[in-house]
């Protein structure tokens, strides 16, 4: 906070405090002691007050930040940012406790992970509601992996309630978790280990509002998770760039490798045969990451490295029949093998992506489908390497 | 809409429905409707719908469900092969 030491200007949907009647830029105080709104409250040497931040309120003589509920035009970059995979191990917010709206000691006690997108998320679903959000330390995960990790854990959960001095903030006992977070929670040991009994919400945080309005009761649409097309395509970017490391390396070799010819290596075939080689490659890639994702309820077979296979070879026949002609066989069948193991290999790991697969299934498919992978690339190599000859 | 099907038989969940108190956690904790209660007793409907999370398992106060819990992803398999030591998703965000 530099120099504005008066509240940004009203803006009712944004701001945390309504906009005063008078007109004037300043929320009202937040208690009779709080200072106006954000105003320097938290402005000390080292300190970055968060934009979200938009005022504060005190309970149990703690000053605890009030948050918008409206995401910003940053928040939003933000999350396309992490989408793309770009700085995501420090997206994350500091552990403790925040309010929504004007909680009391009878508001409800949301808890939820330090990534700052699920963070935001949260508070953008609750928009119009009063509550408590205890944020614990979940290295800025996301509150499904760090169950599946052990940072979202019981552990954790009852050393924030008890950093925080919940006990003093709210009258009742009752912590509102969300349903991905139970892998990591046993919620009759947080009760014996605080005093606060676990109730699991929904697992969207959109259900939030409807589930607390009907006295903590979850439909079993709220219970149940879903992998709707929007929440596969979302996450095939990111599976992209964590390979990218991967496809340079891959790239830099198939020039290489495409020199090689009749003349030991010559630059010109480097080029266009090389060039042919990445092209498909990148065509196998696409339809392995993105293309299968996609289509993924459709495509036949329960296995994700047979599904990638399957679109991989259909793609692979319908470049193949384009390019036959100025391919020759051993190339088009090069071709064809490619893409649909280079797929199959892509499809594979979006397993990690997905919402219904088990580990056991995973490894189970693995163990069939790497052998299988690993002999037909062999076979693809060998026919683009005859070819050159 | 409905959740694709994952490969079958293969889930390790177990259910020892003698030591079940019926307190109904699993059947609230499970994600994918794999657990129901069945004459005031946990009964497991959809075995090939779970995902080995292990939330049932450790939220049941005594323990009459076990799983070998794990996360379903082929990097993770992957690293615990390389290095191994158990499957380990370091990919972040959204695995």
């Amino acid at each position: 906070m530099s120099k504005n030491s008066s509240c940004p200007p009203p803006e009712p949907e944004t701001s945390c405090c309504p906009p005063n009647k008078d007109g004037t830029e300043c929320c009202p105080p937040a208690q009779s002691t709080g200072p106006c709104c954000a105003e320097v409250a938290d402005d000390r040497p080292g300190y970055k007050l968060w934009p979200f931040v938009c005022g504060w309120t005190t309970a149990s003589g703690q000053q605890i930040p009030k948050v918008a509920t409206r995401l910003t035009a940053t928040d939003i970059a933000g999350r396309w940012l992490m989408r793309w995979g770009f700085g995501r191990t420090r997206y994350s917010i500091a552990p403790g406790l925040y309010a929504i709206g004007t909680p009391s000691g009878d508001s409800p006690v949301l808890v939820t992970a330090n990534y700052k997108m699920t963070f935001d998320i949260l508070r953008r679903d609750m928009y119009g509601h009063d509550a408590w959000i205890l944020v614990i330390d979940t290295k800025g995960i996301n509150v499904w992996c760090a169950a599946g990790k052990g940072t979202f854990s019981t552990d954790e959960i009852v050393r924030q309630v008890k950093r925080v001095k919940l006990q003093d903030v709210v009258k009742h006992r009752t912590l509102i978790l969300p349903q991905l977070g139970a892998p990591g929670v046993a919620a009759h040991e947080v009760a014996k280990a605080c005093g606060f009994k676990v109730v699991y919400g929904p697992v969207r945080s959109s259900d939030l509002p409807e589930f607390i309005d009907t006295g903590n009761k979850a439909t079993p649409q709220m219970r149940r998770v879903t992998f709707g097309l929007v929440d596969r395509l979302v996450l095939t970017p990111v599976e992209l760039v964590h390979m990218w490391k991967h496809i340079l390396y891959s790239i830099a070799a198939l020039f290489l490798v495409g020199g090689i010819g009749p003349e030991i290596f010559s630059l010109s075939a480097a080029w266009s045969r090389g060039g042919a080689a990445v092209a498909t490659g990148m065509m196998a890639l696409l339809t392995g990451a993105v293309v299968t994702p996609i289509l993924l309820p459709w495509v036949p077979g329960r296995a994700f490295a047979q599904k990638g296979a399957i679109t991989g070879l259909a793609i692979g026949l319908a470049a193949a029949l384009i390019f036959a002609d100025t391919l020759g066989w051993l190339n088009t069948l090069a071709l064809i093998i490619a893409t649909a193991t280079i797929s199959s290999w892509c499809a594979m790991h979006f397993t990690g992506s997905s919402t219904f697969t088990s580990p056991s299934g995973v490894e189970k498919e693995m163990r069939r489908a790497i052998p299988a992978q690993a002999a037909a690339l062999l076979v693809g190599a060998l026919c683009w390497l005859a070819a050159a000859f | 809409m409905t959740t694709p099907r994952y490969i079958e038989n293969v889930a390790s969940l177990k259910l020892d429905k003698d030591r079940c108190i019926g307190c109904d956690l699993c059947t609230v904790v499970c994600p994918h409707g794999v657990l129901v209660m069945k004459e005031r007793k946990a009964d497991i409907a959809d075995l090939d719908a779970c995902i080995e999370c292990g939330a049932c398992a450790i939220n049941c106060p005594v323990e009459a469900l076990t799983v070998k819990k794990g996360v379903g992803c082929a990097s993770a398999i992957i690293n615990g092969w390389l290095t191994g030591e158990e499957p380990n998703c370091e990919c972040g965000g959204s695995c």
